[in-house]
């Protein structure tokens, strides 16, 4: 599978990433490698089989609705790299 | 317009349910607070931190699909929506795309004129809220709050089934309505409880196939969204008459200046990469648990509607108003429990209620007054403790108000209106010996004349007593 | 007690010195930090090294420990903890620049259970960033080396629990393993390693990598440390939903130096091509010591072996490209100095905050979940995850154990898979199928290679069973003792 610069780029704005021209080509090529490489198991049929997220059989994990955390907004706000008294600053969103 | 056109809309309608705590989360969903103060490492979505389902919010939207008739997904899971935005801490938001919890439901609206028509429901899915970004337009800066980050949502996603306006405002209402009914969300769109994207598209009347459609958002109230549609049919129409193509997009309404402009850029890739989120495990849904929800389904406004009329024999007008809001049907019913008229009742709820809460802009699930006060009330008149006009004051100032019980609030301001029997008669025999006129004058069959001995008594009276009594007494006296 | 006895215990020998007052927490925790004085120089496996919070913890633990209010095995003992477990107050950075100022305000349930029974915790291990590696050389600070041979790797992506448990400057370690991150450190550092069964530990406060394959476990010097610390660690938190709620884990239970009838099962797919010869006797070396002992061993075809990379490299980087999304210079961490607006703000954050092995996984994961690809790959690997399961279910209805190597070489030298990602990720292949499986593992010393290297012996069990690959694994080490080495550390004091 043939990764373009276009993918690439694509990507990038996906993932919030922004790559410098050398780091595009060696993505390009890494990945059209990695892919190539997982294409592998197209060898297999895996018509009648579905897909297993979880290797468990485990459902209905709930918590009760009961409030059991307070107001915590000092620590929540200890790591922001930039914010207000009770707030995390952005750059202008619109 | 040269051609016939006809609107198609979809609608996806978000409901905040309103539980104690949010959905993957023990922190507080209660509204207002200081910024970032119902918050914890899950909804901040901090490193190492994990989501756990809220039991409540399961049953919610089970009981939502069940009473908008959709068929309860047996399997189902969360899944991730990737995108960037500083509203949604982890930068995905915890949703379901593959196997939303209902499916295929329909409600059953009813216009103005009486027709009615049936909106089917595609999915009910739920999800978590994002939080709220308030740009200061000083420093060029916005501020994120998480409080509302992780406030449990379902979103409603209709088929494209409405036509105009007035259905799409029929739909929400019936939505309203039920939801309201069921306990499961207060359903405001002006508090942001319940959110409307509109999905719009034009064809020309006959043509079966679908216009390419734009999505509408930020609407936040019936007029809002009337207004809204009314300008994106003109919009499109107008595009198509002058031969272009309408773009499929995501559009934004800005209500003051009444259109609406197209909301992403080209950073937003509109690929949400979706997958099932390996931090929570699959929802099953048993029959049992189906059954224990429907058990506690209460009776909807429409069978409330007919019950009211038919059992308590309320005219159909009152039934209808009475039932528009839950906690109305709920004070009706508790005071006619306690023995109170059902007629007198709903006549409160109806006229003095309303007006207060029109004055005091109160909603009617805002109401303090309990039913037990109400009937309370109602019986003060029925038993001539006080007349019309004092349990208006009455009604006003202590059960409206502040919810205090009106017995004790006659008694202690001494407003009893229930004059002492012997002296009602001896004023009232004053009252006829000082209007000979009128004596006179009823005699000659001119009933009104009885006016002016009523009001000779009550002034002597000063108000306290029934003006139905002494009317009674007058008669008695004069035949 | 002097430093050098302290040092030559294991874990709950020295808890036991300190139960008994042969010695304290205090005396072992300075004995541990003037090891890494005297090592760290050349081989450098913490990160963060917490001197006085440890003293303090020690301090305390010693009150407590006399008070009689601290008993169990691990009171008083000194720990490392590697750099993606959250510690309140405890900087946490993944080894990544992008949280290199990350002081997590909660504690994981893992690390706090160890905490609760009196461990004292020395610091932080250097990793591969965001665990994304099998070498520790992707850390932001540096890499770690192996303490058998400094120009060697210590594998990873805890490689800096498993050269610091090697280099004595720990007692113990918490690693996590997603695709062998815990076993084939073990294995290049000589140490013994536990990857429990999916559920089996609480992930809270883990940092995740790929959250379906993500598990916390061990290193140790030996399997009765290993399977002690694991008893403690193991338990039902109501804070991860997919943490399991069993009480079959007091594998303590499971030291039991007997394997007579034990059935034990050897996959051919793990001993073809690819595999270094000296690892494949020694490892084959070592069925045979199971066997003397009374365990049945037979060869069998496992299957699917070659599959078990490409589909875990599909979901591992599509769950860590969704789980590193959060890394955006608005909650924590780095935020990069100069931006035009929000979206240069993400994009120059993230590129300068993750480092090239990191963004290539994440550039792999969005474009495997993107529109138009998400069936072919994601989907796909989800499949072929099913079928894996499925085969070694087959496999565990025939057999307790299977026992394999743990890679496919011993310790490779520094700088030579950086160059080329495919081939680091092919020297996952004994490793990874477990983590799609969600089943445990133990990795254990079995002998050593003519350069002198570790050359580790693999054994898995069946979901939840993890008491029988203990039996299987102290049985083994049982007669193993005696050839069992250190590596030589003279060399290494002082050097930089
Ligand atoms: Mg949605
Ligand atoms: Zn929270």
């Amino acid at each position: 599978m043939e990764i373009t610069d276009e993918t690439i780029e694509y990507v990038g704005i996906l993932a919030q990433l922004e790559l410098s021209d050398e780091e595009k080509k060696a993505a390009k090529k890494s990945m059209t490698e990695m892919l190539d490489y997982v294409n592998k198991l197209n060898e297999l049929d895996t018509s009648d089989v579905e897909p297993m997220s979880h290797t468990f059989p485990v459902a209905n994990v709930m918590r009760e609705d009961v409030v059991t955390n307070g107001d915590d907004s000092e620590n929540m706000l200890k790591n922001a790299p930039e914010k207000t008294e009770n707030a995390y600053i952005v750059p202008q969103t619109f | 317009m040269s051609k016939d056109y006809e609107v198609v809309i979809g609608l996806e309608v978000h409901v905040e349910l309103n539980t104690k705590t949010k959905i993957f989360c023990g922190c507080s969903t209660e509204f207002g607070g200081a910024p970032n103060s119902h918050v914890c490492p899950v909804c901040a979505g901090m490193p190492g931190s994990l989501p756990v389902l809220n039991k409540e919010v399961l049953h919610k939207a089970i009981a939502v699909g069940l009473a908008t008739n959709c068929d309860i997904t047996r399997d189902s899971k969360f899944d991730r929506k990737n995108y960037f935005y500083p509203d949604n801490p982890q930068n995905y938001q915890i949703s379901q795309l593959y196997f939303p919890i209902c499916r295929n439901g329909k409600v059953e609206i009813e216009l103005k004129d009486g027709t009615k028509k049936f909106v089917r429901i595609h999915e009910i899915h739920m999800e978590e809220d994002a939080g709220k970004l308030v740009h200061d337009a000083a420093t060029d800066e916005t501020y994120v709050d998480f409080n509302r980050s992780g406030v449990p949502l379902i979103e409603i996603v209709s088929e494209p089934d409405m036509r105009s306006s007035e259905e799409v405002i029929a739909y929400l209402d019936t939505l309203r309505e039920t939801i309201q009914y069921l306990g499961a969300s207060d359903c405001k769109l002006n508090e942001g409880s319940m959110r409307a994207d509109v999905n719009l598209s034009i064809r020309e009347k006959g043509s079966e196939e679908f216009g390419t459609r734009t999505e509408t958002k930020n609407l936040n109230s019936f007029k809002a969204i009337q207004r809204c549609i009314e300008n994106e049919i003109g919009r499109q129409i107008d595009i198509i008459e002058e031969g272009g193509k309408v773009m499929q997009e995501t559009r934004r309404w800005d209500d003051d200046k009444e259109y609406s402009y197209p909301m992403r850029s080209k950073e937003d890739a509109q690929d949400y990469r979706y997958f099932p989120d390996p931090d929570l495990v699959p929802i099953h849904v048993s029959e049992e648990m189906i059954n224990e929800i429907k058990a506690e389904e209460p009776e909807f406004r429409p069978a409330k509607k007919i019950r009211y009329q038919e059992e308590l024999g309320l005219p159909e007008y009152d039934a209808d108003q009475i039932t528009s809001e839950k906690h109305l049907t709920e004070l009706l019913e508790g005071a006619v429990a306690l023995g109170a008229d059902a007629k007198k009742v709903s006549n409160w709820l109806m006229t003095e209620t309303m007006r207060l809460m029109k004055e005091t802009s109160t909603d009617a699930d805002k109401l303090k007054f309990s039913a037990e006060n109400l009937a309370k009330l109602v019986k003060l008149v029925e038993s001539k403790e006080i007349n019309n006009a004092v349990a208006k004051e009455v009604f006003e100032k202590a059960v409206f108000a502040e919810n205090l019980d009106p017995e004790q609030y006659v008694k202690d301001n001494n407003m009893s209106t229930k004059a002492d029997a012997g002296q009602l008669e001896a004023v009232v025999e004053k009252a006829i010996a000082a209007n000979p006129k009128a004596v006179e004058d009823i005699k000659a069959g001119k009933g009104k004349a009885i006016g002016a001995i009523v009001g000779f008594v009550m002034k002597e009276m000063k108000g306290k007593c029934d003006p139905g009594e002494v009317n009674k007494l007058i008669n008695q006296k004069l035949n | 007690m002097e430093k050098e006895k302290i040092l030559a215990l294991t874990a709950v020998e020295l808890g036991k010195a300190i139960a008994a007052g042969e010695t304290t927490s205090v005396e072992a925790t300075k004995a541990y930090l003037d090891q890494m004085d005297a090592v760290e120089g050349a081989i450098h496996s913490y990160v963060t090294v917490e001197a006085e919070s440890a003293l303090a913890a020690a301090e305390a633990a010693d009150a407590a420990i006399k008070a009689g209010t601290l008993t169990g095995p691990l009171a008083g003992v000194p720990i490392a903890v590697k750099d993606n477990m959250c510690i309140e107050g405890s900087r946490t950075s993944c080894s990544s620049h992008i949280l290199e100022n990350f002081v997590p305000t909660f504690t994981a349930t893992a690390v706090k259970r160890l905490q609760d029974a009196g461990a004292v915790i020395l610091g932080r291990t250097n990793m591969d960033e965001f665990a994304m590696g099998s070498t520790t050389e992707t850390s932001y600070y540096g890499p770690t080396s192996n303490p058998w041979n400094l120009e060697h790797v210590p594998g990873g992506s805890s490689g800096g629990s498993a050269a610091a448990v090697a280099a004595d400057e720990c007692a113990m370690a918490l690693g996590s393993d997603t695709g062998g991150s815990i076993r084939q450190p073990a294995s290049f550092c000589g140490v013994t390693g536990i990857k429990p069964t999916y559920g089996r530990v609480s992930r809270y406060g883990l940092i995740a990598y790929g959250s379906s394959l993500d598990q916390i476990g061990p290193l140790g010097k030996d399997v009765t440390d290993c399977a002690t610390v694991l008893e403690m660690i193991s338990a039902h938190d109501e804070k991860d939903s997919t943490s399991a709620d069993r009480d079959d884990i007091k594998f303590t239970e499971a030291l039991v130096d007997n394997v007579k009838g034990l059935k034990i099962g050897l996959p051919r797919d793990y001993f073809g091509e690819g595999l270094d010869p000296e690892v494949k006797e020694a490892v084959l070396a070592a069925a045979e010591t199971l066997r003397l002992k009374g365990a049945i061993v037979e060869e069998f075809d496992l299957g699917l072996v070659e599959y078990a990379i490409p589909a875990y490299y599909v979901i591992a980087c599509a769950e860590a490209s969704s789980n590193l999304e959060r890394f955006d210079g608005v909650k924590y961490g780095f935020r990069t100095p100069d931006y035009a607006d929000l979206h240069s703000m993400y994009k120059k954050t993230r590129s300068e905050g993750f480092g090239p092995e990191v963004k290539r996984r994440i550039m792999l994961g969005s474009f495997v979940l993107s529109s138009g690809y998400f069936d072919a790959y994601y989907v796909k690997a989800l499949r072929v995850k099913h079928m894996i399961k499925d085969a070694f279910d087959k496999a565990f209805e025939k057999y307790d154990v299977i026992l394999g190597p743990c890679a496919p070489t011993t310790a490779l030298k520094k700088g030579q898979s950086l160059s080329d990602p495919l081939k680091m990720y092919l020297g996952d292949i004994y490793t990874v199928s477990v983590n799609l499986a969600g089943l445990p593992g133990i990795s254990l010393p079995c002998g050593y290679d003519a350069n002198g290297l570790p050359i580790g012996l693999q054994l898995l069990g069946q979901t939840f069973d993890e008491k029988t690959i203990i039996r299987a694994a102290y049985s083994f080490e049982q007669t193993f003792v005696d050839e069992k080495k250190k590596p030589d550390l003279t060399a290494v004091e002082g050097r930089a």
